[in-house]
């Protein structure tokens, strides 16, 4: 007998005393209720047990054989960026109490928790510039289709209206979901790189939504409030899809007309974890207050008048309000959001102003550096794109071979455009990085040192 | 306490990010921010005694007994976060190519091999971000699937003990809902089900053992209703926990199933998230699953993304990979012990039954599964003492209150889920918790109405808190402010 397996603790003599006080003889006897038909007769078809050493030696084993940021030079993005996380947030994801927590469903046991998501609720309000935030979403990609569900109630309207310069994944997510919402969609495609507003005004006519990306997949600087007086000008609710670090220097999207603000919360303080967990975030002003999706934290006072937090307008949720909930969610992503929150505290004002300089610099010297055309001659902010002489593909391919992971080619998401990559910068990367990823392309496109093409 | 940015003073920081000599261009006009965000501004020990304060007002699983019905609030193992946080895992990039995430690609495609043992189902999509999202993925599956056969199908029959998730999830996947009883013995209502179900009906919904913590004996009929109607039943994997290598889903009869890896798999709750919630089918339904799928090639593996049927994504990228890395791990420290996992859950349950059912009511004579269903009816009734009034004293036992009314049919409900992971000598402390606050409403009853008292608040007051919603801070700028609690 080598003891509890996995890591149970009943030892044979718990066991024993436990079956007595419950008055059977054997286990067995409690799975009478379960159909002899349906039981499993053998033992489970799955890999034997590894104790806690060769555990971690074997998943060492797996994680070597990915080429992560400690390998590579990686200039990738498209929604998912390297930025760097504070160490206070490993120490606070790593707490126990946090960590191990349920949803703050008793207040009481749980003020810790709730204050921080009233805090997280506040910083994004203040981001965005909105009324009201969710205690947070399953990725940028979900919350894009909650606030189509919010317009689809709000508006009466079925038509959403997608600019085509919002990111694939984003769109490939409303897709999926807006026939389950009676909804239609309709993409507005780009103009040079940037969504025109008389176009997208077109489109939003008569419809329920209109969403835009700020900056776009493209990492353009959209009119973005052009765009939204273009979607609120036909009726629609204008909904601003905007990257969190760049909102120390852009306007925020409560601030020129929008009904609602989203994104996705990985750039600030989640690990790029191969595309999750993260957060996404919601926001809007506080007329849609009551068809938010998911939790939201209030403020109260106990009996003795002190101030205290609770989960609030439980009326919209699942479990009061069932299949008329304004969402089927219940577990979000709240310890990531709160990784979002200590970031956005050890940022501050100051320093989310600087990191967002400092991604414009440093975009702003690669796209002159990196001597390949540009794609648009636009403005941006954290990411670029520019045209390669031969496949972008085989550029990514090529240049891994030399350290180097130069971007993502988008022609996987966008036609006619295998000829280009998407370059993204954080402050993770320095200017000597950038030099770098010039020499390589240089290298791996045909370039020769004299700057002629061979 | 206060509120981190009640702390902020001006021109306080603590983090610097790089500034690269480099000059920063100038933004277009009007795209410019006119006002900074209101972010707090202090040192960087200001924030780490901040959230210290957070972290000790907050009780998790580490802190002590967590019996929260349907949640499995089991022990978190700590070498998982060790594993997620392995830079070659936490610091890869979605988009890297096939080839240089090969060590993730198999990861995840191991992951889904064991889930579809476990499930007894051949094909299993690992993207749906949580339970909630697995069931709607799982209506979105059904739809195509009958569209695919040009049947039209419209309602979706769910358990009148079900979770609030499912009926929100019909709604959201633009079904009817229809609902059926269930029996003085805990099961389906079979006459009920027979006069509901006909070729309107998509399917069904069920957790199985429901979340009264009870299996349903007539699973087989349950299963043959549905299919010889051509629907398809759906298994909410809320309470896998009871039931792994023990009964299969897909050999009760279900054709789509959902996990909760946050709940079987110990992915810890986070206080709210993470989760995941992967799905497994039929062989005739996986041609609708979400993309990309991870498939193995010879030795390799890679990402599918050519599913012409495919219903969609629905979630970025290949779903919470952390996650899975974290369950993964879990998975490989027990192997087929997994069974015995689920037969230490359902005889912690049975234990704390057996204890506690002579001093509360349990509406429903049977052993359990891995948790079952009280009624504080009688304290009620005799005392005065509700179902809340006693899971708020046992805050100050030190243990995390079970779920309460819930389910909806059982009045004055505690819903109590042990866990496998609890020693005898933590369900023994929470027996003489419960015991003592039974003797206590006959004796004291004020000392329970007025529970918590140990806690740094008291009962708190939803109604206004839902009534004149405060749901950020206002910055001085309103009036009325409270006192911060001690």
């Amino acid at each position: 007998m080598s003891g509890p397996a996995g890591y149970l603790s009943q030892t044979g003599a718990d066991r024993d005393e436990m079956l007595k006080a419950i008055g059977v003889d054997s286990l067995d006897e409690l799975f009478a209720q379960v159909p002899a038909a349906v039981r499993l007769d053998r033992e489970l078809d799955v890999p034997p047990p590894l104790g806690e050493a060769d555990l971690v030696r074997h998943l060492e084993s797996l994680a070597a054989r990915n080429a992560a940021v400690d390998t590579e030079l990686s200039f990738l993005g498209a929604g998912i960026y390297d930025h760097y996380v504070p160490a206070v947030v490993d120490t606070f994801l790593s707490r126990g109490e946090l960590l191990t927590a349920y949803t703050p469903y008793q207040p009481e046991m749980s003020q810790g928790i709730l204050q921080a998501i009233f805090e997280y609720q506040t910083a994004i309000c203040e981001l965005t510039g909105m009324d009201v935030s969710n205690a947070s979403g399953y990725d940028g990609c979900t919350v894009a289709a909650d606030a189509c569900f919010i317009a689809r109630h709000h508006t009466g309207k079925t038509r959403v209206v997608l600019a085509e310069a919002v990111n694939p994944q984003v769109r490939q997510v409303v897709k999926t979901y807006a026939p389950g919402f009676g909804m239609e969609v309709v993409e507005v495609p780009h103009d040079g790189g940037a969504t025109d507003p008389e176009r997208f005004a077109e489109a939003c006519a008569d419809a329920a939504i209109g969403l835009f990306q700020q900056p776009n997949v493209f990492g353009v600087l959209e009119p973005a409030p052009d765009l939204a007086a273009a979607a609120a000008a036909g009726g629609a609710l204008a909904v601003a899809h905007v990257d969190p670090v760049s909102l120390g220097l852009l306007e925020a999207p409560g601030n020129y007309g929008c009904a609602m603000a989203i994104g996705e919360g990985q750039s600030l303080g989640c690990y790029q974890s191969y595309g999750g967990p993260h957060y996404g975030f919601l926001a809007a002003r506080k007329e849609f207050i009551r068809r938010m999706p998911g939790r939201i934290v209030g403020e109260t006072v106990d009996l003795e008048g002190r101030r205290g937090f609770v989960l609030t307008l439980q009326t919209r949720e699942q479990h009061i309000r069932r299949e008329k909930a304004t969402s089927n969610i219940t577990t979000n992503q709240t310890l990531l959001a709160l990784g979002g929150l200590i970031t956005l505290c050890w940022l501050g004002p100051q320093g989310l102003r600087e990191l967002g300089e400092t991604c414009l610099a440093l975009t702003a010297y690669a796209k002159e550096r990196v001597g390949l055309p540009l794609v648009f001659d636009r403005p941006t902010f954290k990411e670029f794109a520019v045209r390669t002489p031969i496949d972008a593909r085989e550029v990514v391919r090529r240049a891994r071979e030399r350290g180097v992971h130069p971007g993502y080619p988008i022609g996987r998401d966008y036609e006619g455009m295998d000829d280009v990559l998407l370059v993204a910068l954080t402050e993770r990367r320095t200017k000597e990085d950038v030099d770098r990823l010039a020499e390589v392309l240089a290298e791996v496109s045909g370039k020769t040192k004299d700057g002629s093409w061979s | 306490m206060e509120l981190i940015f009640e702390k902020s003073r001006p021109g306080r920081r603590a983090g610097r990010p790089p500034r690269p000599d480099l000059p920063v261009p100038a933004l277009p006009e009007g795209l410019r921010r006119e006002q900074p965000p209101r972010l707090p501004e202090v040192p960087e020990n200001e924030i780490v005694r901040h959230f210290t304060a957070l972290a000790d007002r907050t009780f998790g699983v580490d802190t002590g007994f967590y019996p929260l019905g349907s949640c499995t609030m089991k022990h978190n193992p700590r070498v998982n976060e060790r594993a997620a946080a392995m830079p070659g895992f936490r610091d890869l990039h979605p988009l890297q190519e096939d080839a240089g995430a090969q060590g993730a690609l198999e990861l995840a495609w191991q992951l889904q091999e064991i889930l579809a043992e476990i499930a007894g189902l051949p094909a299993v999509t690992l993207q749906p971000a949580a339970g909630s999202q697995g069931e709607l993925t799982g209506l979105m599956l059904m739809r195509a699937y009958f569209a695919d056969r040009g049947e039209e199908r419209d309602t979706i029959i769910t358990a009148d003990t079900a979770h609030g998730t499912n009926p929100a999830s019909v709604t959201m996947a633009g079904y009817k809902l229809e609902k059926v009883a269930t029996t003085d013995r805990g099961n389906l209502d079979l006459a009920d089900l027979r006069a509901k179900v006909d070729e309107r009906t998509a399917g069904l919904m069920l957790t199985n053992p429901s979340t009264l913590g009870l299996f349903d004996e007539g699973i087989e009929e349950v299963a043959e209703i549905f299919h010889s109607q051509g629907a398809l039943l759906y298994y909410d994997g809320a309470n896998l926990n009871a039931v792994v290598g023990l009964s299969r889903p897909g050999d009760m009869g279900f054709d789509i199933v959902h996990y909760n890896l946050h709940k079987t798999f110990s992915q810890p709750h986070g206080g709210g998230g993470p989760g995941g919630g992967p799905v497994a089918v039929r062989e005739a339904i996986a041609p609708f699953l979400p993309a990309p799928v991870v498939v193995r090639d010879g030795e390799g593996f890679r990402l599918d993304h050519d599913l012409p049927k495919s219903i969609g994504r629905v979630r970025g990228f290949a779903g919470p990979f952390g996650v899975f890395v974290r369950s993964y791990a879990f998975i490989r420290a027990y192997g087929p012990a997994l069974r015995e996992m689920s037969e230490m859950a359902v005889l912690n349950a049975n234990y704390l039954l057996a204890r506690l059912k002579d001093v509360y009511e349990l509406p429903y004579d049977r052993h359990c599964m891995h948790e079952f269903v009280l009624s504080a009816r009688a304290l009620k009734r005799e005392h005065g003492v509700s179902a809340l009034d006693v899971a708020k004293r046992l805050m100050d036992f030190d243990i995390h209150p079970p779920t309460i009314y819930f389910p909806l049919v059982v009045p004055e409900a505690h819903m109590i889920e042990p866990t496998e992971t609890e020693t005898k000598e933590r369900l023994d402390e929470f027996v003489d918790a419960m015991r003592t606050i039974a003797e206590e409403a006959a004796t004291s009853p004020e000392t329970v109405h007025e529970a918590p008292h140990s806690r740094p608040v008291r009962r708190l007051d939803e109604v206004r808190a839902a009534k004149e919603p405060v749901v950020k801070h206002d910055f001085g700028e309103a009036k009325g402010l409270v006192p911060a609690a001690r």
